[in-house]
Parts: structure tokens; C-alpha cells; sequence
């Protein structure tokens, strides 16, 4: 067996003394698994960080097997991430997104958006908005996705402004005003077309509602824990927020 | 089934030398009959010092580094600066910066980092005493040398969060070009960091 394509490391361990167990998100094969034999050598360490770019050539006997990978670099984001801790946590909270997913189940729009928001993960408000249409985009993958296009009530397209955290659909603020205090708030920067960017306490509402579904389809129904990763960006983002002089969320 | 060349205590000894890092079944071996053949000069005192070891090393209960008394000989010499902190990964980053001797200060070692893919979490690592130590008082500085990887910046940062409020200066390693490096070899993401962290010359 035998394939190639290219993925972004989401993350690796420490398999013997001198190998690597390489977790990549792939284009067209999912997130997958390989081992990287001298993975921890001096050569191979900096290439096999997550959020590197690399092009992965798999090799196994049989396709159930775990496969060795090798691996080539494409693009090294790793050390541009370094100095925020904005971007650091939001790797850790995607890669942490991504293990929800099964292994080797192709996801290429997640894939997608991976790669978009590594791009500006050092950028914190547009990292913090494309974190909110991954975490969207993986309910939907999960088979719980929202939504947001239509009031569940009257079926206008025009100012919605919650979402009923019963069945995750959308609610304008005409029909929702009687029940606001039960529904979620829908920050209008998700809206389709919006246009513009979100403010940091419409980002907190954001990180809000997809939290609420994540907690209610995936963590209780699973029995985890919410990633402590995700925690610490959205704290790291606060910090960012308040430095630059806007309320924070 | 392979015919038994050796009693089982010399078994024992290869299956044990085996689980020794940088070596194999077939080194551990050699290592064995190396040591069986210098009985009196070498496997004598080796098993003396290991029993000794054993006995007699501990985990510091200040800084989380080894050695035979505690606190540790590096917490306790008076000629070290107490009011720089060096926190390392693992003790034997210690003992690399040791080796380099590029400071006098005094050190914390975490015993590992936060990674969630092996399921590492902030409880599982030696933070809470760092905090405490620093609140107690006395240190101006925290020098962060964790390794040049996401999971030591990470831990790095979440380091930063908890020591922020403590009103010390936290500090990081530089990253950047290594003695002897040539730039044509270098991977991208260091020659990066290291234009972002250039000085003046």
C-alpha cells in the first residue's frame, strides 16, 4: 500500500529511542497516522512540529497497518508561531478539534481551512474568527452542524440574532425577542455575507455558541473534557484584546 | 525453540542492560560479557554504585532536580544567584546548562511538558511549586529554557499566564542560529527567528 499527498502536522510522540509516531491532517486521507523512523534525530525535529506544511509519502504492507511516513517539508510554520501564545494555543485547540474526527476519513474542507488559518494564527482576530468557522465546520463534520441561514420560526434571512440551543438553528430577533434570555446569542459577523470583522465581545459570544454544542453533542456525549487548550486561547486572546485597548471579551 | 547458551541471572542482566537507552538486544549483550569479563574491576563496583544509587537518590523537593541529599546541591550553594530562576524541561537540561556554565543561578525542573496528545496536563508537571516558589518571594527573574518545539512554547506560554501578577520578569532562550551552523542548511522557520531576534553588532 502506498500513497502521497500532503497534510499538516497536528502532532507527533516519541516512539523508541530515535522514532517518531507522525499525526498529520492530510488533504485527501483524513487525519493519519505514521511512524517517521529517525524522527528525532537533530535533521527531522524541526520539520516535524505541528503546523508544518509537509508532502507525506505512505508506505504499509497492508492498509490497516500503521504505515511509515516520509516526510518533506513544504511550508515551516512551527517557529512563526512561537512568540504568541494566541498561536500556540489555537494549534493545540485545532489539533485538539481534529482528534474528535476518525482516523483516515477525508475532510477536505476542514483540511482546507487548516491550512487558511495557520496562515493568520499570528493574526489574532482573524486566527480567533477562522477558529470559530473551523469549530462550525467540525460539528458539521460531526454531524451536528448549526444552522444559521434561516430563522427556524418564520424562515426570513434577515437579522437573525440567536440560535435555539434545542436544534441548533438559527432565530431572527423578531421572532426570538420574547425568548432571548433562553437562546443563544448568533454574533451578526457569522451571519452569510456579512462582511465584517467581529468585535472581541461578539468573538467571546462566538466562542460561546460553538462551545455550547461541543459541550451538549460532543464532550458530555462522549464523557471528556473540553480541550484545556481551548481555555487557554480564548484567556490568550482576552490578554491580546486588553493590551490593544478594546474591551475584551 | 532457541537453545539456552547462559543461566538465567546472566539473562536477567542482558534483558536489563536491553532497556538502557542507546542500547539494543545485541549491544546489551556485548556490554554484558564485557562486564562479566572485568568481574572485579568493573561489574563489582557498577552493581556497589547502582545499590548505592538506589538507596541513596532522590527527587528534590524544591526544584525537582536529582541528587542524594534534599534540597539539592544546586538549591543549597550559597553561590548561586537566588534571584534567577531557570526552569528546564528535564533534569538533563540542568546539566546541559550546567555543562555550559553560562550562569550561576538556581534552577526548576518541570519533568516534561504539557503535550495533550500523550495526555499531559498542567497537574502533571512540576508548575504548581514553581508558582509557589516564585511567590514566596526573592526571585527577580524566570528564565524559560524549554525546548525550541510547540509543546515547550506552549508550555512556555501557559508558564507565563500563571507567573504574570507575580511581578517577576519572565525571560526566554533565544532561537536562532547554532555555533557552526551554516545558513545554506538551516530550515526556514529558525532563519526566521533568527532575523526576528537579530542584535546589534
Amino acid at each position: 500500500m502506498e500513497w502521497r499527498d500532503e497534510g499538516i502536522i497536528i502532532g507527533a510522540r516519541r516512539h523508541g529511542e530515535t522514532s517518531l509516531i507522525l499525526e498529520a491532517m492530510t488533504a485527501a486521507h483524513g487525519r493519519h497516522l505514521g511512524l517517521v523512523r529517525g524522527g528525532r534525530g537533530r535533521r527531522m525535529q524541526p520539520l516535524l512540529q505541528p503546523g508544518n506544511r509537509v508532502e507525506l509519502l505512505w508506505r504499509a504492507r497492508l492498509d490497516e497497518h500503521l504505515g511509515i511516513f516520509q516526510v518533506e517539508p513544504l511550508e515551516l510554520n512551527a517557529a512563526r508561531l512561537f512568540d504568541s501564545a494566541v498561536a500556540v494555543f489555537g494549534l493545540q485547540t485545532l489539533a485538539a478539534h481534529l482528534r474528535l474526527l476518525p482516523e483516515r476519513d477525508p475532510h477536505q474542507t476542514l483540511y482546507d481551512t487548516l491550512e487558511l488559518i495557520i496562515g493568520h494564527l499570528d493574526d489574532p482576530v482573524s486566527a480567533a474568527e477562522l477558529l470559530i468557522r473551523f469549530e462550525l465546520l467540525v460539528l458539521d463534520e460531526l454531524g451536528f452542524g448549526l444552522d444559521l441561514s434561516q430563522c427556524a420560526a418564520t424562515g426570513v434571512r434577515d437579522d437573525l440574532a440567536y440560535v435555539s440551543p434545542k436544534t441548533g438553528r438559527a432565530v431572527s430577533r423578531q421572532a426570538g425577542s420574547q425568548w432571548q434570555d433562553r437562546l443563544l446569542a448568533l454574533p451578526a459577523f457569522l451571519g452569510k455575507g456579512a462582511g465584517r470583522r467581529g468585535s472581541p465581545a461578539e468573538i467571546d459570544q462566538a466562542f460561546r455558541l460553538t462551545g455550547y454544542f461541543f459541550g451538549r453533542h460532543v464532550y458530555e456525549a462522549r464523557g471528556i473534557e473540553p480541550p484545556e487548550a481551548r481555555a487557554a486561547f480564548l484567556s490568550a486572546l482576552g490578554r491580546q484584546f486588553a493590551t490593544k485597548g478594546e474591551s475584551a471579551a | 525453540m532457541p537453545k539456552s547458551i547462559s543461566g538465567p541471572e546472566i539473562e536477567r542482566l542482558i534483558q536489563l542492560l536491553a532497556k538502557v537507552p542507546g542500547l539494543g538486544p545485541r549491544s546489551a549483550r556485548r556490554a554484558a560479557l564485557h562486564l562479566i569479563k572485568k568481574k572485579e574491576q568493573l561489574l563489582g563496583p557498577l552493581a556497589s554504585a547502582m545499590a548505592e544509587a538506589v538507596d541513596k537518590v532522590r527527587v528534590c523537593s524544591v526544584c525537582g532536580n536529582v541528587d542524594t541529599a534534599d534540597p539539592c546541591s544546586v538549591c543549597t550553594d550559597p553561590r548561586r544567584d537566588g534571584t534567577t530562576l531557570i526552569v528546564v524541561e528535564d533534569v538533563a537540561d540542568l546539566w546541559a546548562l550546567e555543562r555550559a556554565g553560562a550562569m550561576n543561578a538556581r534552577f526548576h525542573v518541570l519533568g516534561g511538558t504539557l503535550s495533550p496528545l500523550d495526555g499531559v496536563g498542567p497537574d502533571d508537571i512540576n508548575l504548581k511549586s514553581l508558582v509557589s516558589r516564585v511567590a514566596a518571594g526573592g526571585v527577580n527573574e524566570v528564565i524559560l529554557a524549554v525546548n525550541a518545539t510547540v509543546e515547550g512554547q506552549t508550555t512556555a506560554h501557559y508558564i507565563t499566564d500563571q507567573l504574570s501578577g507575580l511581578g517577576v520578569k519572565v525571560t526566554r532562550l533565544a532561537h536562532g542560529v547554532p555555533v557552526g551552523g551554516e545558513l545554506d542548511y538551516l530550515d526556514e522557520g529558525t532563519l526566521s527567528a533568527a532575523l526576528k531576534s537579530r542584535t546589534a553588532f
